[in-house]
């Protein structure tokens, strides 16, 4: 794993979400309680809605779009969707943001 | 010779040292005790009851001159240690330096003083020792206005504290609810509430920019301009472990001294460390339990026996009288974890349990913690409560063969069993009732009472009726707003109202949410309904909103923006449209259109973009058109008198005058208004939210029309005279719709629940409502009627660009 430093956690709102531009796509960044982070791809695998623009309810995302929800762990999209979308490893360590910069590498690959 | 043992600092962790040393080898070192304070060791925890005068100093003491005196430890108190010199192993003290074989360093942590102006001020304080302590007692004793800044553990100890000897006090929290460490929102909300109910003001995002006064502390300023009154400031942001003795030394530390599994520093094997001064496996202390643990394992090393220091979850109490949380282990939500929650709102107790796997690993308990303990010591030994989950969160007094059905349970209920608290109606009334015949909800609510106040008990005597009616019973089918709730629209906008409810915690613990904070269908709702019913309490939250509102654009299906900037009644000069022109050329637009209400749409903006559209339309004088908003859209117009012959009064001017008194605020849907200067409906404003027509008499003003998926003419309100009560007429429609309509009901749908006479009742006849209803208006307008494009361009620029762009790390 290499973790890459994005950004702190209060640049992103409380049940927000901010974008990062990888060369695997664009990747949402979820914040949900106060101190949770999760990753995702940006892009709903419905219509393209970004789901970094969705809200974020528990650790789920609902896409601006059509409203299709998305949990944030698995990037399992709640019945009667059958979708996924991808999750990337994150953590927080005194207040930075890191995010595994090998499992977006494995992502462009593939 | 008997060894040398030196010890920097009396506190309760170095103290435990001390007592299993001289107790497991007596006499078997020559030991120094050095401490900064002129005191010996106490019990930091209580602090508290010394604060709010429940205990004295003396009842805290742990060691006294006579304990020390007995194990013959050599007392160096009021005595800063200078230094420690390891080449010649000694410490240097303020009197003197004492040679050691071995050190103990406990020098604790410091408070984190807040960089801002005005922190040395005299009256500005911290709150770690018993120093601070009395410093808090006499500033007390003056009486006046305190303010904490901190609303952690310690922080709304000495708040409590504070309030109990008489001090007005006000509580700043940078973050979104109190304890965030320990507490999740709900918890923090009831606690929130509790010290509110004693007199204490609590502000949550507070950020501190000054601390104001000249000779001594006068006042605190907020980022947002906020200024707060003071004699007294108690800092409680935090603590940082007290290292500088330690790195001016060369030993090796972190953010605390690193130590090893022995409590033994990674740098020199001859000291030790125990405390909130030191780091372990990334880990910091503050609680007393694993520094006890520290402090065992430091003493067996230093008798040279084997064991090793592992950390492990901890439990939190708050030392404030008649609040009553308690918070073990971890409750973030994570992949693999189940929440088990359970929320009495009438006796304001809230629970909830972390499961994960087959395991508990947190819990947050509030207004009973009684069970605290045995939770704690499940999620402690790790126990497999796979057999006890149905009934975990019921406590110990429950476990053994009680049922997980909720039918079986309400049978299971004894007579005397209360179900519904407001009113408290017991089972056994509500069941006499049904069978005297009261047979569905209303009944009950008619003859006992029970659900008709608060209504979080509806469900209970739904299956009470279930229950003893059998298959008689038809469930009844309101429709819930979302899953989260079974509440309908109308219900909660009269609880958010009957109850006072103005946050969205405060929804979701009063009224029973089923989810930890809501879905995206009762959110944007909850949020709507809270701002328009107590605009001056409630702050709009944007992440409870749709994107569109949220990024004050619409967003296509490509994921680009649309930009529509206020022509207000349609009017618009040639400078506006060079610059709308402008930007247009500039920002690459690829589609400009004319809109249905007299606007022009710049649609495909790229997201990254709008700061920077937006700041150039500004400059230009144009603000926000609101095309994105559940809010007022155009008002379309014709060009009245001034131009056209037919034209009857000044149908532009209204317009205008309508569109800058309304602009800018929340309604529960889309409003487009119309005003055309005669019958020949040019703005066709009969088939408008609000429509206008001029007449020579004077104004016909129609609401209720509609032009989307259904077409429906307007109904006539009133015909007025003046424009003064045209606008008037408008202005309390409006509020009318804000303050009942059910979210995502347009006007017409709104008015053919109620009844236009019921709203003309209102807003024509009831002249006191009327001027009622103008005034709410106003009042909220003093928040919301601003340009959201100028705000963003100004504070939140930096959120609409990428937080990172990694495209460009190097492929390798």
């Amino acid at each position: 794993m290499t973790w890459i430093d994005i950004g702190h956690i209060d640049e992103i709102p409380v049940r927000g979400a901010r974008l990062v531009k990888t060369a695997a796509g664009c990747v949402a960044v979820f914040r949900t309680a106060e101190a949770e982070i999760f990753a995702t791809a940006d892009r709903c695998p419905h219509k393209g809605g970004p789901l970094s623009e969705g809200i974020v309810h528990g650790q789920k995302v609902t896409c601006p779009l059509h409203n299709w929800v998305f949990d944030l762990n698995t990037g399992a999209a709640l019945a009667p969707e059958d979708a996924r979308i991808a999750t990337y490893p994150v953590r927080v360590k005194a207040g930075r943001i890191l995010i595994d910069a090998t499992a977006l590498r494995r992502q462009s690959a593939a | 010779m008997k060894p040398k043992l030196v010890v920097i600092g009396a506190g309760m962790g170095s103290g435990r040292v001390l007592e299993h040393l001289t107790e497991m080898a007596p006499d078997a070192w020559d030991i120094t005790l050095f401490n900064a304070e002129p005191r010996g060791n106490y019990n930091r925890i209580m602090l508290s009851p010394v604060l709010s005068g429940d205990k004295t100093y003396e009842e805290i003491v742990t060691h006294d001159d006579a304990w020390y005196g007995a194990r013959n430890i050599s007392c160096r108190f009021g005595e800063h240690v200078i230094g420690i010199d390891r080449a010649n192993k000694r410490v240097q003290g303020q009197n003197g330096a004492v040679p050691y074989d071995k050190l103990l360093i406990a020098t604790g942590s410091a408070p984190f003083i807040l960089p801002v102006q005005g922190r040395d001020l005299p009256g500005v304080i911290t709150y770690r020792d018993l120093d601070d302590t009395n410093a808090m007692i006499q500033a007390a004793a003056r009486g006046g206005k305190a303010v904490v800044i901190g609303g952690g553990l310690l922080g709304l100890e000495a708040a409590a504290g504070l309030a109990e000897r008489g001090m007005k006090v006000t509580v700043l929290h940078l973050m979104g609810h109190l304890m965030e460490r320990q507490l999740d929102e709900a918890a923090g909300y009831l606690l929130r509430q509790d010290l509110e109910r004693r007199g204490i003001t609590v502000m949550t995002r507070a950020s501190t920019a000054a601390i104001l006064g000249t000779d001594r502390v006068e006042g605190v300023l907020l980022e947002d301009n906020t200024g707060l009154e003071a004699d007294l400031v108690v800092m409680a942001v935090g603590i940082r472990p007290e290292t500088r003795l330690a790195t001016d030394a060369g030993i090796e530390v972190a953010r605390g001294l690193a130590v090893n599994a022995r409590m033994q520093s990674l740098t020199d094997p001859d000291i030790f460390a125990v405390g909130e001064c030191v780091e372990f496996d990334g880990h910091l202390f503050g609680l007393v339990a694993p520094i006890y643990d520290q402090a065992r394992v430091a003493a067996r090393s230093l008798l040279g026996e084997q064991e090793a220091f592992v950390v492990r979850d901890v439990a939190t109490k708050l030392k404030v009288t008649g609040c009553d949380l308690f918070s073990a282990g971890d409750f973030a939500e994570a992949e693999g974890r189940e929440d088990i929650v359970f929320r009495d709102p009438a006796r304001g107790v809230y629970k909830r349990l972390v499961i994960e796997g087959d395991r508990l690993i947190g819990a947050v308990l509030y207004g009973d913690t009684a069970d605290g303990p045995w939770f704690f010591g499940l999620i402690r030994d790790g126990t497999d409560m796979s057999a006890l989950r149905e009934t975990l969160i019921f406590g110990p007094a429950s476990q053994g063969g009680a049922q997980s059905d909720p039918l079986s349970a309400v049978a299971a209920l004894p007579p005397e069993a209360e179900i519904c608290g407001c009113n408290g109606i017991c089972k056994g009334t509500i069941v006499q009732a049904i069978e005297g015949g009261a047979t569905d909800l209303g009944a009950i609510r008619a003859t006992t009472r029970a659900s008709a106040s608060c209504g979080t008990c509806t469900g209970l005597v739904e299956q009470l009726l279930q229950v003893t009616l059998g298959e008689d019973f038809q469930m009844p089918t309101v429709r819930p707003v979302c899953g989260c709730t079974d509440l309908s629209h109308e219900d909660l906008r009269r609880l958010i109202k009957a109850r006072e409810l103005k946050s969205q915690p405060a929804v979701w613990q009063e009224l029973g949410w089923r989810t930890a904070n809501g879905c995206h269908v009762c959110r944007p709702a909850v949020n709507f309904y809270l701002l328009a019913d107590w605009p001056l309490d409630y702050r709009d939250d944007p992440q409870s909103r749709f994107v569109n509102e949220r990024r004050h654009a619409n967003i296509q299906k490509d994921g680009t923006y649309s930009v529509v900037p206020r022509l207000w009644g349609g009017m618009t000069t040639p400078d506006e449209l060079r610059a709308i022109a402008d930007a247009a050329e500039k920002y690459n637009v690829p589609t400009v259109h004319v809109t249905g209400g007299q606007r022009i749409d710049l649609l495909g903006v790229r997201g990254a973009d709008l700061p920077a559209i937006w700041a150039d339309l500004n400059r230009a004088g144009l603000v926000s058109g609101h095309a994105y908003a559940k809010g007022l859209r155009t008002v379309k117009t014709c060009v009245g008198k001034d131009h056209c012959r037919f034209g009857t009064q000044d149908s532009t001017g209204l317009g205008i005058r309508l569109e800058k008194r309304l602009w800018g605020s929340w309604t529960p849907h889309k409003v487009k208004m119309g005003v055309s200067g005669c019958p020949r409906n040019c703005a066709e404003a009969t088939c408008k939210d609000v429509g206008v027509v001029c007449v020579d008499s004077g104004y016909q003003i129609g609401v209720a029309g509609a032009a989307g998926m259904d077409v429906k003419e307007t109904e006539r309100l009133a015909d007025v005279a003046s424009e003064q009560e045209a606008v008037d007429l408008v202005t309390a429609f409006v509020q009318l719709y804000r303050e009942n309509a059910r979210y995502l009901d347009r006007p017409y749908k709104w008015v053919a629940k109620v009844g236009l006479d019921w709203v003309k009742a209102r807003v024509v006849e009831d002249l006191a409502e009327r001027a009622r209803l103008i005034a709410a208006f106003e009042l909220s307008q003093s928040i919301y009627r601003k340009d959201p494009w100028a705000e963003h361009v100004a504070n939140e620029a930096p959120r609409y660009a990428p937080l990172a762009d990694l495209t460009l790390e190097a492929a390798q």
